[in-house]
């Protein structure tokens, strides 16, 4: 169909824990993975070498640290995880990097930086950093900067906390570079990068009585260029579109997509399912796309009665609603995300599955991330559920799936065809031939 | 008859799911505890209106099946005296979304009650508008209504109080927060 994709396969076992996020930068150079210990673990993409060609496009490990610890809320007493909810770039502006990573309370700006040279000579102190005795010092000298391995270091460069009552699920960087929002169940907050005391709350959702609560947040995002602009979802399959110049306060909105629910396919979980567990821009952002426990819908901003393309993940997954219930399956929040050039959608599914869906050919395809099926270099097969009836000798039945193996994470490189997929604690790489 | 039993099965299925997320590490979530009150909700609905088409015979003790009666003996303390049968039932699932309601409090002090100055004339015709942490101390021999719902009318029999305690059940799982 679209790609061939192949295992790179080196990213695969470093991650050790369940990988909660991923996200590439704004260049595709670097990829970072949050996990449910609180650990990012950022990969670098090698450069081009004519020495060695083979590797050019491999990504290694390049900074790992602790970005979260668990608290304890000692007013509530409730215990705050450290797990990596989300984590998002900020675009590169000089020689350091800098990404926004959140856990369930506090968000937090951290600087990756290089340090690839180290000063040398100074007159107080020797080389192992001991207090040289001053009356042996005769001469000064000026110390010189040596170079050094590479050493590269992450700093918390900002706290973000206290401003969310509830559960942060998202958090966006505006295009404007100097703000961003964080998102909980109800309120979304926006924040200045440079100051941490203080947020304003731009969309403020609690009833006055929680009795009459239906619907919660399930995420945010901030339009891809219009600095104004914001799309939120909401648990109830809506998605509501909103600009700052309005009011302080952004609880009307400007467009309210929702598409009318199919009657006939009304079961006991009917709102479970149409909760919207992801919501993208598209690049151009022309588009939203949403997901929802079954389908993935690409929206055009200008028609909110319903949306565009609707997409089916799994839909044999419908008849076994109460199966997935019993598990708690049916409460997992896949994301989804866009290619480069807006084209190709793609999201995850169980038994480490994932989908793609071309928008012009209309075309899909489903690929699976496990290490029996991807040995470096070899192309991924397509696979397929057999829904029914003769199960042909390479399709998998709906009963044999894996419903532990889930992939809810993916991201895609921001212009290229390379994709990187969690897989519970795996990391999967996959790049197409054609690069 | 079979969709009525499904409904009771995941009414069982979500209650217990109540409980559990209590102990869950990182506190209630919001999201999770919503989707739940509103499968529940389907449940109850989907089962009184088929109890309903069937009468209320085949059904005496039908809503304290499904229902999950490990509460902690230290919770009975809060609860109202003993009451006819299908009290003990009631008291159970109360106690799930109020033991929250406790912990949350720091959190969220919208639910404000004012046992004290409720003369009890006053609270035994009262709707509970509010979701009170600690009943009443007369009992209410009415079911408690939702906004907009109609009373049923059904002979007084222990089916009133299963109704009763559903909707008091999902009412207070989001009220505690």
């Amino acid at each position: 169909i679209l790609l061939s994709l192949f295992n790179r396969g080196l990213a695969s076992a470093v991650v050790s824990d369940i990988i909660s996020t991923v996200e590439f930068n704004s260049s595709g150079e670097l990829l970072a993975t949050g996990d449910k210990g609180g650990r990012v673990v950022v990969f670098q993409r090698e450069q081009e070498s004519k020495s060695q060609p083979q590797r050019r496009g491999e990504y290694n490990v390049y900074s790992t640290f602790q970005s979260h610890e668990p608290e304890f809320d000692y007013l509530k007493s409730l215990e705050i995880e450290e797990k990596i909810n989300k984590i998002k770039w900020l675009p590169q502006q000089n020689a350091a990097y800098f990404l926004l990573s959140t856990n369930d309370k506090t968000v937090k700006l951290w600087k990756i930086s290089e340090r690839d040279k180290r000063p040398e000579g100074y007159n107080l102190k020797d080389e192992d950093g001991r207090i040289r005795d001053p009356s042996t010092i005769t001469s000064l000298r000026v110390p010189v900067l040596q170079p050094m391995d590479l050493m590269v270091e992450a700093t918390a460069r900002r706290v973000f906390s206290n401003a969310h009552t509830y559960h942060i699920n998202s958090i966006s960087v505006n295009s404007d570079l100097q703000t961003f929002i964080s998102t909980d169940d109800l309120r979304i907050n926006l924040w200045n990068l440079e100051i941490t005391d203080r947020s304003f709350n731009i969309v403020d959702i609690k009833p006055a009585n929680m009795e009459e609560l239906t619907e919660v947040i399930t995420s945010a995002e901030f339009h891809p260029q219009e600095c104004n602009t914001f799309a939120y979802s909401s648990s109830k399959g809506s998605i509501r579109l909103c600009d700052m110049r309005q009011a302080a306060l952004c609880d009307k909105h400007c467009k309210y997509f929702e598409e009318p629910e199919d009657p006939s396919t009304r079961s006991f979980f009917s709102e479970i399912i149409s909760s919207i567990s992801d919501v993208k821009f598209s690049h151009s952002g022309r588009y939203l796309m949403t997901r929802d426990y079954l389908t993935v819908k690409v929206w055009d901003l200008q028609m909110e009665n319903k949306p565009l393309e609707t997409y089916q993940v799994h839909d044999y997954l419908r008849g076994k609603l109460c199966s997935l219930y019993e598990n708690d399956c049916i409460f997992d929040k896949f994301e989804c995300v866009w290619n480069g050039s807006d084209s190709v959608i793609m999201t995850g599914s169980y038994n480490n599955f994932f989908r793609m869906f071309d928008r012009n050919t209309k075309r899909d395809v489903t690929l699976e991330a496990s290490r029996e099926n991807s040995k470096p270099r070899a192309i991924l097969k397509p696979r397929k559920v057999c829904v029914g009836g003769k199960r042909r000798k390479d399709e998998i039945s709906v009963d044999s799936l894996d419903f532990s193996k889930k992939i809810l994470h993916t991201t895609w490189h921001p212009h290229e065809n390379i994709i990187a997929v969690a897989a519970t604690n795996n990391l999967y790489i996959f790049q197409d031939k054609v690069n | 008859m079979e969709v009525n039993i499904e409904a009771r099965r995941i009414l069982a299925v979500s209650i217990s799911k109540l409980y559990a997320s209590r102990t869950q590490r990182g506190g209630l979530r919001l999201h999770r505890s919503l989707l739940l009150s509103l499968v529940m909700r389907s449940a109850r609905d989907i089962y009184h209106s088929s109890r309903e088409s069937e009468g209320p015979n085949g059904a005496q003790s039908a809503p304290e099946e499904p229902m999950d009666t490990s509460s902690s003996p230290g919770e009975q303390t809060r609860l109202p005296e003993p009451q006819p049968e299908p009290q003990p039932v009631l008291n159970s699932t109360e106690t799930a979304p109020e033991e929250p309601d406790n912990t949350e409090d720091g959190c969220d002090s919208e639910i404000i009650e004012d046992k004290e100055n409720l003369s009890p004339a006053k609270q035994s015709r009262k709707r509970r508008g509010k979701a009170s942490a600690a009943p009443d101390f007369l009992p209410s021999k009415r079911a408690r209504l939702e906004p907009g719902e109609e009373r049923y009318e059904v002979p007084l029999c222990s089916c009133r109080a299963g109704e009763s305690l559903t909707t008091l059940s999902l009412n207070r799982v989001i009220p505690a927060f």
